[in-house]
């Protein structure tokens, strides 16, 4: 048996202790000083719903102040715009996730032709620009004659999350094991049962992922709305005519009860998913 | 024991007529019926405005009289000859915020696959949840970080960074803000997770011991990385850049808010042309002319990076 | 340990009739009839790729035959779902399901068939394969032996006639697979249901089953107790991939009466005719077949002191190794190659080195004959794969 020379590589001369830390630690503090460069905004974001500016513009910290928060409605359109956003992504979010794990499963469990033309067409959409997206979708509507507002907003966001949906629910199906659905059968489920008790619970985390990515994208969307809403407002929206006319204070206030709510959700399901793993 | 085997070569035992199964047309439908509402949406309100939007391209007219198609190619040569610069910045502002994005995505992804341990799940969703706070806010947001006077432009000035971006050509004087510099920035902050994401999932299916086997294999932790895992995070890097590129090309928010009419990018043209002047010709022929662009470099980069089973 | 066994219940048994799977131009098992009688132990023993499992799916309804049918007790069930078979399977990989603890896999088959109260049940069962304290864990909590009974009492909940067992311990380490291997043997004892297990490892078949279907390219080879095939290989591929065979091709010289006597270089060989599966005409090819541990070797030296009638070959060692009970040797014999001979440690001959020149003897009676048209290393060194 070989000795491995354990000095085989001349050791590199011991540089200074702290030096080597940082060297050591160089990935984990570049890779936080990144989160930070992620998160900064929405800090700045909380810090300024505290705020009580003078101008209609909420750009420089002026004092301290709870007004916002305690009237978050009290913009006219703010609240009405962000129900409708939160409509239309709850719908946009169930017809594509319907429809995307629809397509998912074919994809994944089934061969049959055309299918690498399928998948081209899953692809595009997720390669193509929004704003060519959203141009060519409004050019349809108007030749059509079809009014602008929530139908055409909703038609738009389930189109471009449907790709999202299906790869991955694509993903996780293709790495589930063949032989559990097998064994479903073997134990005198029908494919009716096997789908609902078996394949449909593992696909879940897919299914979920896609959705959840859905409705954050569709939430979030700008661009294609702004071709596709007319006069509709969306919170998107209202926050960029905002951006032109004034930005009020609950729009801070909003954006981040958002995000803390989003961190608590996760924080919590985290929680209990770890306290149902010990049990 | 009564078992016997047909010797090979015999008749079928028995004579019986060999019955042949196929599934029937019923469950060979099954993934037809699957895929058709999903891809009929797709077809209509993805494909269809596709074609529309070429054959918008090459009509003539005015809102008032309506448009025709009348083969006018000319329009493709005026949008490019008028709007080029736009052109040119669009591609290269994506570029570098593609490029910051995988430089500054890349530690973050690698944190979270390999170092952060039980906090991984901590520094996901603080990736993760800024999404859900509007991303036109965060990036009103730096509006104020970046404000004239402001703390960071001061710490920039103090460190001489500013020079150096001047003399690049990224910023002017002493201001940050309706600067490329503040758009690229924009545009990286907006497009990170997108990079970070899919580098994590790469990441994350390397198998630990590969390092170790790397080490064992008188690999220093330069080398390994240069060898092993940069290689193997391939698909991760692939998806990255494509899903910060070809939005960051096409993006005319950034623009908007952080620039100033000196960093117009195409879909800032696209936007104003379509709703603003509704030359929608011309707004067609710029559409089609960053598609055919962006296409193009996708797929010269996927065949590059060897990666197509990407799709 | 306390167990509460079962109500006995035997099973059914198993009619493969004309069965063959093709595909496109692949045929992975050509036509083929097979009876599994009920209450039996039978093992289907191949390489990966031989058609064992797919014969195996056939009977679960995973697989459509190509042709033929298959009957469970009688039953036509050719075109009968898995899930209306009386059949169960233990998978390769035990394809447990991972969104279901531990109770709700075992009781997953009650539940499907309408049975409410499957508490019982359940407990008896997880009980029996020992694994009652871990109801309410998760699969990937289990470890490989107790994830291995989990898919068993999963199987044998239903009472199914017949139950599968597709590579059931190709996942464990040697010292579980040996007490898995008594431990599946008990419970078919106790249940008395008909057990199809389909296995590469030849030791396993060997241990565990009442007949053994040995499978090839698609083809039963061979079929019978494990034993019978031990000793009358009726295939080269049998004779290398059941244990070790010395295979020696030979001219027959004369074929009539009881023996056959042939012609091996310089050596003449004795053979039993009914030991022959093989045609024999004098002047004719066959290979004379002797498992390395009937040979016996003598030195050189002692070549005279030899007992006659017995079939002699001078060689020379080769090479010697100790393994505890026995030690295995090769052997050169001038013009017919190498061969092996395994020899109890019982008196340790030290001159018995490589280098040695020896005598290898055996009684005529040991040796078999095969047919000399067959691959004289069909299914040597194929065992050890992974099927």
């Amino acid at each position: 048996m070989a000795v491995r020379d354990t000095t085989a590589p001349p050791a590199a001369r011991a540089p200074h202790r702290g030096l080597r830390w940082l060297r050591r630690h160089l990935v984990t503090l570049a890779g936080l000083a990144t989160l930070g460069y992620l998160i900064l905004p929405n800090v700045v974001v909380l810090v300024f719903s505290f705020n009580k500016p003078n101008g209609r513009f909420n750009y420089s910290w002026q004092r301290f102040s709870l007004d916002a928060w305690r009237d978050p409605c009290g913009v006219a359109d703010l609240c009405g715009s962000l129900g409708l956003s939160l409509r239309i992504a709850v719908w946009a979010t169930l017809g594509a996730t319907v429809l995307g794990t629809m397509i998912a499963f074919a994809l994944a469990r089934y061969r049959f032709r055309a299918r690498s033309s399928v998948n081209t067409l899953i692809f595009l959409p997720m390669a193509m620009p929004e704003v060519v997206m959203a141009a060519s979708l409004a050019t349809l509507f108007l030749n059509m004659g079809i009014q602008f507002g929530f139908w055409t907003i909703l038609i738009a966001h389930i189109m471009f999350c449907l790709s999202f949906v299906v790869t991955a629910v694509k993903a996780r199906v293709m790495s589930m094991d063949p032989r559990l659905e097998q064994a479903a059968q073997d134990l005198y489920a029908s494919p009716v049962q096997t789908f609902l008790r078996v394949t449909l619970p593992i696909a879940a985390p897919g299914i979920a992922s896609g959705a959840l990515l859905s409705f954050a994208l569709s939430f979030d969307d700008f661009i294609i709305t702004n071709f596709n809403a007319g006069s509709t407002v969306t919170f998107p929206m209202f926050v960029w005519g905002s951006a032109q006319r004034g930005t009020p204070v609950q729009i801070n206030v909003i954006g981040s009860a958002m995000f803390l709510i989003a961190v608590l959700c996760v924080v919590a399901g985290q929680l209990a998913g770890a306290r149902r793993k010990r049990s | 024991m009564t078992a016997t085997e047909a010797p090979p070569g015999a008749p079928a035992p028995k004579a019986e007529p060999l019955a042949v199964r196929t599934p029937p047309a019923r469950k060979r439908l099954v993934p037809y019926w699957l895929l058709l509402p999903g891809l009929l949406w797709l077809l209509v309100f993805f494909a269809a405005p596709l074609v529309y939007q070429a054959s918008t391209s090459i009509q003539t007219g005015s809102l008032e009289e309506g448009f025709k198609v009348t083969w006018h190619l000319a329009t493709y040569w005026d949008a490019l000859g008028a709007y080029w610069p736009q052109f040119v910045r669009s591609v290269s502002y994506a570029a570098v915020a593609t490029v910051l994005c995988l430089l500054l995505g890349y530690p973050l992804a690698y944190l979270i696959a390999f170092k952060a341990g039980r906090w991984r799940n901590l520094v996901m969703i603080l990736v993760i949840a800024p999404f859900f706070t509007s991303f036109l806010i965060r990036t009103l947001a730096w509006k104020t970080i970046l404000a004239d006077g402001g703390p960071v432009v001061g710490a920039l000035n103090a460190l001489h960074v500013l020079d150096v971006t001047n003399w690049l050509g990224l910023t002017e004087g002493h201001r940050v803000l309706a600067t490329p510099l503040a758009v690229v920035c924009g545009l990286t902050y907006n497009f990170l997770p997108f990079m970070v994401l899919p580098l994590y999932t790469s990441l994350e299916r390397i198998d630990p011991r590969l390092h170790e086997a790397a080490g064992d294999l008188y690999a220093r932790p330069r080398t390994t990385f240069r060898r092993v895992t940069f290689p193997l995070s391939m698909p991760g890097v692939v998806a990255g850049t494509l899903l910060t590129f070809i939005p960051a090309a096409g993006d005319y928010i950034n623009a908007e808010l952080l620039g100033s009419t000196d960093q117009k990018m195409i879909g800032n043209v696209i936007q104003s042309q379509f709703l603003r002047v509704l030359d929608y010709p011309t707004a067609a022929a710029l559409s089609f002319i960053l598609m055919a662009a962006i296409l193009t470099m996708v797929t010269l980069y996927i065949r590059k990076s060897g990666t197509e089973d990407l799709v | 340990m306390t167990r509460t066994a079962p109500p006995h219940r035997s099973g059914g048994d198993v009619r493969l009739e004309g069965i063959s799977k093709t595909y496109g131009s692949f045929t992975a098992v050509h036509p083929l009839d097979l009876t599994v009688p009920a209450g039996s132990f039978f093992a289907l023993l191949g390489a990966s790729g031989c058609g064992k499992t797919t014969t195996l799916r056939m009977i679960a309804g995973l697989e459509d035959p190509t042709t033929g049918t298959v009957a469970l007790s009688g039953q036509d069930v050719t075109a009968l779902p898995p899930y209306k078979r009386q059949v169960n399977t233990v998978f390769q990989n035990y394809a447990l399901f991972p969104h279901l603890d531990i109770h709700e896999n075992v009781a997953f088959g009650l539940r499907r068939r309408g049975i409410k109260s499957v508490k019982k049940p359940v407990e008896e069962m997880l009980d029996l394969v020992q694994l009652g304290p871990m109801a309410r864990r998760r699969p990937q909590q289990l470890s490989g032996g107790q994830q291995q009974r989990v898919a068993v009492a999963r199987a044998l909940i239903n009472k199914p006639e017949v139950l599968l067992l597709d590579e059931p311990l190709g996942a464990l380490d040697l010292k579980l697979r040996r007490q898995m291997q008594l431990e599946l043997k008990r419970i078919q004892t106790e249940v008395g249901i008909t057990f199809v297990h389909v296995t590469h490892d030849q030791e396993e078949a060997m241990t565990m089953a009442d007949t053994v279907a040995v499978m090839n390219g698609g083809r039963v080879e061979q079929l019978g107790a494990p034993a019978d095939l031990y000793e009358n290989p009726a295939s080269t591929f049998v004779a290398n991939f059941l244990g070790t065979s010395n295979l020696i091709e030979a001219e027959v010289v004369t074929a009539d009466g009881e023996e056959l006597l042939l012609k091996a270089g310089d050596a003449a060989l004795r053979l039993p005719a009914r030991r022959c599966s093989a045609p024999a005409r004098p002047g004719g090819k066959v290979l004379a077949g002797v498992r390395p541990e009937k040979v016996t070797l003598a030195h050189a030296d002692d070549a005279g002191s030899l007992p006659g009638g017995r079939n002699l070959l001078p060689a020379r060692i080769k090479d010697a190794g100790f393994i505890g009970v026995s030690t295995q040797y090769v052997v050169t014999v001038p013009g017919l190659g190498e061969l092996a001979v395994y020899e109890q440690n019982i008196e340790r001959d030290g001159r018995l080195i490589p280098g040695a020149d020896v005598v290898l003897h055996w009684s005529p009676a040991h040796t078999f004959g095969l047919d000399a048209a067959q691959d004289i290393g069909a299914g040597a060194d194929l065992d050890e794969e992974a099927a």
